[in-house]
């Protein structure tokens, strides 16, 4: 078969007309949005705007009502669950940094590889040069080389954040969900994560989710403005920011 | 289990562990049967039987620890695995009695002849042969704890809520094996057994090879739990314990793993049940008693979760106390002992006794590394070579 025919979008990430209500209320309303391959978008909107259920149903832990998700042009993603997405390609960073607390860093960076994930692979499993040199070259980018034996529950706020976008990189997919990288880091800190978004976008497709502005301008790329579970606005971070909706709702005057 | 994987779960902790156990193994039995009774250093028939058990339970608490410790996945009806692998025993107990019953019947076990049976059950077949009754030891609680994890695991059930349903199924089999039309001696259970292998049950022979087999039976339990915790395997596990979801979205599929455990789990529960019933000549259906299991949870707790040893030690703690307990004026109270047991521990040694040790040697062996540093340090002041080569 030639994938070429089957493929609905050249999009890595396609959602159309998405829904979805709790208890009655939308928390997504006709959504709609496409990410290009290698692309990096922002996405910025208030408390509530529906920007983490978005992510929630990208990555399969929450299905839509209607709507259609499409990943790599191909894949439906609200037929999968949790786990089948994550083999497909689709990394996730959550907004409150979720590490293994009570293993090393570089344990912790060993769970993400993309490697064999089957009881069995894990029970005979030996490690290889391979796995190590990747999870150095990690270490070194996230910059916790020093810490590699520490408990990632002693880290601190913004080293758990680092080590968890470490993760991603161990993990290696095709497409990364970034929620509230730098929320809780210094100015240094903001930017050095900034840098580090940008290199990893040279190979890998990104949607960062913060409400940092001056993050967001930093990373200069386009945004959306999600509102009340719909787009409200797209474009460069100045249109956008320009945009008298999102002024009234998000940015206040 | 390839040499890469015993060689990694060997650590000191676990070296100690096992000589201490194969010490016991042999001494005991030897000591038992060599010295002349009544001398300072022999171990009497009853306490070889009675420690015989202690091994049998020590097992059943690794079991736990395994799921419980590593996996976080409580089960408050482990008892029922072990209470299964110990009917599979009881079974091939129960044929090797012949015509030596008090009915004589060749083929059908006493409580079978009382109940009017004409023909032994289909699913009785096959016990009489030791090497089929072996392999259901395994194979049922297994097979149980495999279907129940597979719909549990699948549907998500996690927590407190697992807990209950493994109650719940602990007390459905209490209720199935308690009546007389159930085919497994009803509320009697099944006892009076006379050989284990042509060897007479009772006699010091072959409770000194009992309690030997439960030994390396724990050692091999343990060997098989160290090397699954000591693998990336015991990684996930704990990954999953931490962070279920976490797990999930880095592409693991939690449900297998939890089946995994859970499985083997159950197969060493069974195993403990099937060397506990020849030591104790009896199994009824107050092994399913729902108590029992949450007992077995207290051994765990009181020896330090997640640590393996600690399972060990808790349960022949626990059950040491308890035998010293019941057998005097204390026995009426001694529910009451093991509840305080259980809260005062969760209040002041929440990582139990092994977990505690544990704590303190790194937290010590730290402040020795500390300590050795700044005495460098010192030296330093005086010497700055010595500080350039002691980095």
């Amino acid at each position: 078969m030639n994938v070429m025919d089957t493929r609905a979008t050249s999009a890595m990430l396609y959602l159309d007309g998405v829904h979805v209500s709790f208890d009655g209320f939308h928390a997504i309303n006709n959504l709609s949005l496409t990410l290009e391959p290698g692309e990096m978008r922002a996405i910025i909107g208030p408390n509530g705007a529906g920007k983490t259920t978005m992510m929630d149903i990208i990555t399969g832990k929450t299905k839509p009502d209607e709507g259609v998700v499409l990943f790599d042009g191909v894949t439906d993603l609200t037929r999968l669950d949790e786990t089948r997405i994550a083999e497909l390609g689709i990394g996730r960073k959550f907004q409150k940094p979720t590490v293994f607390e009570s293993q090393t860093v570089q344990d912790n960076l060993l769970l993400a590889l993309n490697v064999d994930h089957s009881v069995k692979g894990t029970l005979f499993w030996r490690g290889s040069k391979a796995e190590s040199e990747s999870i150095d070259k990690v270490l070194e980018t996230i910059r916790l080389t020093e810490a590699r034996n520490r408990l990632a529950g002693s880290l601190s706020h913004g080293q758990k954040q680092w080590l968890e976008i470490g993760m991603l990189l161990a993990q290696d997919p095709k497409l990364l969900l970034v929620d509230e990288p730098v929320a809780g880091m210094t100015d240094v800190e903001t930017h050095l994560t900034a840098e580090l978004l940008k290199e990893i976008n040279k190979t890998h497709t990104v949607m960062v989710v913060e409400h940092d502005m001056t993050f967001v301008r930093e990373l200069g790329v386009k945004v959306t403005c999600l509102h009340e579970g719909t787009v409200l606005a797209e474009g460069t971070i100045d249109q956008v920011s320009s945009n008298e909706r999102v002024i009234e709702v998000y940015l206040g005057r | 289990m390839t040499p890469h994987m015993l060689t990694r779960s060997l650590d000191r902790g676990a070296t100690i562990f096992l000589a201490i156990v194969a010490a016991c193994g042999i001494l005991i039995p030897l000591s038992n049967l060599l010295l002349p009774a009544g001398s300072f250093l022999q171990v009497p028939t009853y306490l070889v039987a009675l420690w015989g058990k202690y091994v049998c339970y020590a097992i059943l608490a690794l079991a736990i620890d395994l799921i419980w410790g590593y996996c976080g996945i409580l089960s408050l009806g482990h008892g029922a695995f072990f209470a299964l692998g110990g009917y599979a025993m009881g079974m091939y107990l129960m044929r090797q009695i012949g015509t030596r019953g008090v009915y004589g019947n060749p083929i059908l076990p006493d409580f079978m002849v009382f109940l009017n049976y004409s023909k032994l059950p289909w699913y009785w077949y096959g016990f009489d042969m030791f090497w089929f009754a072996a392999l259901m030891v395994l194979v049922v609680p297994g097979l149980l704890a495999f279907c129940f994890g597979w719909l549990a695991f699948r549907s998500r059930v996690t927590g407190v809520y697992l807990s209950i349903i493994t109650q719940a199924m602990t007390y459905a089999l209490l209720l199935a094996f308690f009546r007389n039309d159930f085919g497994f001696g009803g509320n009697n259970g099944l006892t009076d057994f006379k050989d284990i292998l042509g060897f007479n049950v009772q006699a010091e022979g072959t409770r000194a090879a009992l309690f030997a087999l439960s030994c390396l039976a724990l050692i091999l339990a343990f060997l098989i739990c160290r090397s699954v915790v000591s693998s990336k395997l015991g990684k996930v596990l704990i990954a999953i314990r931490d962070a279920e979801s976490r797990s999930r979205f880095l592409g693991y599929r939690v449900e297998s793993y939890k089946l995994f455990v859970f499985t083997l789990s159950a197969c060493m529960a069974g195993v403990a049940g099937a060397l506990y019933v020849p030591q104790v000549g009896i199994i009824n259906p107050s092994e399913f008693a729902p108590g029992n299991s949450i007992e077995a949870v207290i051994w765990v707790a009181v020896g330090g979760r997640g640590t393996l040893i600690g399972a060990a030690l808790g349960a022949v703690v626990v059950n040491y106390a308890k035998t010293f307990f019941t057998s005097g004026m204390l026995a009426p109270y001694w529910l009451f002992m093991l509840g305080a047991l259980f809260i005062l521990v969760t209040l002041l040694l929440p990582k139990g006794i092994v977990g505690t040790f544990n704590s303190w040697w790194d937290q010590s062996k730290e402040n020795r590394a500390a300590t050795a540093a700044s005495a460098a340090a010192e030296d330093g002041v005086t010497e700055p070579d010595m500080a350039e080569s002691a980095q």
